[in-house]
């Protein structure tokens, strides 16, 4: 009867723990979007306002009107895509030659890029911006897109799952007459189906929070993507709170939505083989 | 001649699938590593017309003599020290936890690991909120717990706690899901046989969870080593940049000002910081494959 107890204790426990832990990490997203809703008195109150009074979308308005929050969602949804395209394409034709073609010094040459993977792309930042600027494509969204063409961190997640398919399976196919293209796209890619959509998963939110490389490469708000966007709305708007509040809210929102569905792929992801950086 | 063109296609096919990745690879990743490096050791380094005088140490004696890079090192060392014990010691606890045969499970994932795929950025925003002195949050707490309220943000002595504890929350779900990761390789057999010889919860812990999940924990610590000592994102919603007076400049902080921050831009400058940032990063990605090798081949013999 005792130990029953005990038992039961201990679970009352575990979950009051994990409660805690959750509300603590849930707090800043709760407090961003509530915040969004708070009228400006509200905000500056104290105790805090755990509820707004109502929840009308004046800040949002505002948010909307003062800075171009349209066009940097969409410079972010068309960067975000095209990376994603690119990459994605690269990452298939690289990942099939290195682990189904044969050519001389395949292994070694997968090894010194596996070596490049430990290079930090902060170091590479100050010759790839000249790069661009040599190319004459810097402020421009091409220059968000171009250097992330080809990834080696997602080739090597693709390349050992694309190993992991049996080999008899492609001797069968070009036994049959199937080329190398035809059995990439027909076969290959249709059983990698679940290892493609964590690559572009993952992508997509480095991608979209990026903020380093925006804040290099880009001056102008018209080719602004939303992170550097809402870092420049709190610096030249000198905004108040509940509009910054309302702009995050835009910023994130999507990925949430993304993570609410996605979830299952993007944790096994992320524990398979890490976030990129 | 057909024959021979046969021959040949399928000598090249496989450059012609490598080619698309292997080009940007050279020009964003193989080129600027070369560039980067020789650029450090270029002295009077002039990026419009791209003279130099010579080679030498010059901008690696300069950075080192810099109070600001002392600075960035200094932070950077003692950001990395105190994130990642305090974050790894709160993620086993709650992978651990969240590794039970719970309800609810979806719901505390979901909580736990929302700040891994939200912009640093947007996050940064409500916190700097929930630091503010006057109406903040963190600040109510501290009022309840008792406690006087601090002025996180505009105080320069404060800045970096402020900054610490917003790098741990953010750093926490991702060693949280490799963590999780590692605990669901143990085999639930030891939890078994422990529980028939009458072992408790904690000694469990300590007996068996813990020494089992010693591999994993210890990539943890070096993986996000290397990934803290690269910390940026965080300063920019905080503070508008390093600290309120210029007094939390990190490693990277300190490259970005030094080619995009100041003009003209100190390229050279840039390039040593950036040389030294790899030197570290490179020191604990020997180590991790150290470790790797020493586990897997313990892993083997038992």
């Amino acid at each position: 009867m005792k130990k029953i107890h005990s038992i039961k204790f201990s679970r009352i426990i575990l979950y009051i723990v994990l409660a805690l832990g959750a509300i603590i990490m849930v707090l800043p997203f709760y407090w961003m979007i509530i915040g969004a809703f708070k009228t400006s008195a509200e905000i500056n109150q104290f105790p805090p306002v755990w509820f707004p009074s109502s929840f009308n979308l004046d800040n949002f308005k505002f948010a909307l009107e003062t800075a171009p929050f349209a066009t940097y969602f969409l410079n972010s949804l068309i960067v975000t895509f095209c990376c994603l395209i690119c990459c994605t394409f690269t990452t298939i034709l690289g990942a099939f030659a290195f682990s189904r073609l044969k050519f001389f010094g395949r292994d070694i040459l997968f090894s010194l890029l596996l070596a490049l993977m430990m290079v930090p792309f902060e170091m590479l930042i100050i010759t790839n911006y000249r790069t661009i600027v040599s190319w004459n494509i810097h402020d421009t969204l091409f220059a968000l897109i171009v250097p992330f063409t080809s990834s080696i961190f997602y080739t090597y997640i693709l390349k050992n799952f694309f190993a992991s398919i049996p080999e008899s399976l492609y001797q069968a196919a070009r036994i049959d007459g199937c080329s190398n293209w035809k059995y990439l796209w027909r076969i290959m890619v249709p059983i990698a189906k679940p290892a493609l959509v964590t690559i572009i998963l993952l992508n997509a939110i480095a991608c979209w929070n990026s903020f380093l490389w925006p804040m290099i490469a880009t001056n102008s708000p018209a080719v602004r993507t939303l992170p550097f966007g809402l870092y420049a709305f709190q610096t030249e708007g000198g905004a108040l709170m509940e509009r910054m509040m309302a702009a995050a809210t835009l910023v994130v929102l999507p990925m949430i939505l993304l993570f609410l569905f996605a979830r299952k792929y993007i944790v096994n992801g992320v524990a398979r083989g890490g976030l990129k950086g | 001649m057909k024959r021979w063109s046969k021959i040949s296609f399928k000598r090249i096919e496989p450059f012609l699938y490598l080619a698309p990745f292997l080009i940007g690879i050279i020009i964003f990743t193989l080129y600027p590593i070369f560039n980067v490096f020789f650029m450090s050791f270029k002295e009077n380094y002039k990026y419009l017309t791209g003279e130099f005088s010579g080679y030498g140490f010059d901008n690696f004696v300069q950075i080192l003599s810099d109070p600001y890079f002392i600075q960035s090192l200094k932070n950077t060392f003692s950001y990395v020290l105190i994130v990642i014990p305090i974050s790894t010691c709160l993620a086993i606890v709650f992978a651990v936890l969240l590794n039970q045969n719970i309800k609810l499970k979806a719901l505390f994932q979901t909580a736990y690991f929302l700040p891994m795929v939200t912009s640093v950025t947007a996050v940064g925003m409500a916190w700097k909120f929930m630091f503010n002195y006057n109406s903040g949050l963190i600040n109510f707490f501290l009022n309840l717990l008792g406690f006087e309220g601090i002025n996180w943000l505009q105080i320069a002595s404060n800045n970096f706690a402020a900054l610490a504890i917003f790098g741990i929350c953010n750093i926490l779900p991702f060693i949280i899901i490799l963590l999780l990761s590692g605990l669901q390789n143990i085999d639930p057999l030891y939890y078994t046989a422990a529980k028939v010889d009458g072992a408790n919860t904690l000694t469990c812990f300590f007996r068996i969870t813990l020494p089992l999940l010693a591999p994993t924990i210890c990539m943890v610590l070096i993986v996000n080593t290397i990934s803290t000592f690269k910390v940026f994102n965080e300063l920019f919603p905080l503070f508008n940049g390093p600290g309120i007076a210029y007094n939390l400049f990190t490693v990277v902080y300190y490259i970005y000002y030094q080619f995009r921050g100041l003009t003209p831009p100190k390229y050279g400058l840039a390039a040593a910081a950036a040389i030294i940032l790899f030197i570290i990063i490179f020191c604990f990605t020997m180590i991790q494959l150290y470790v790797q090798k020493k586990y897997s081949l313990e892993e083997n013999k038992s």
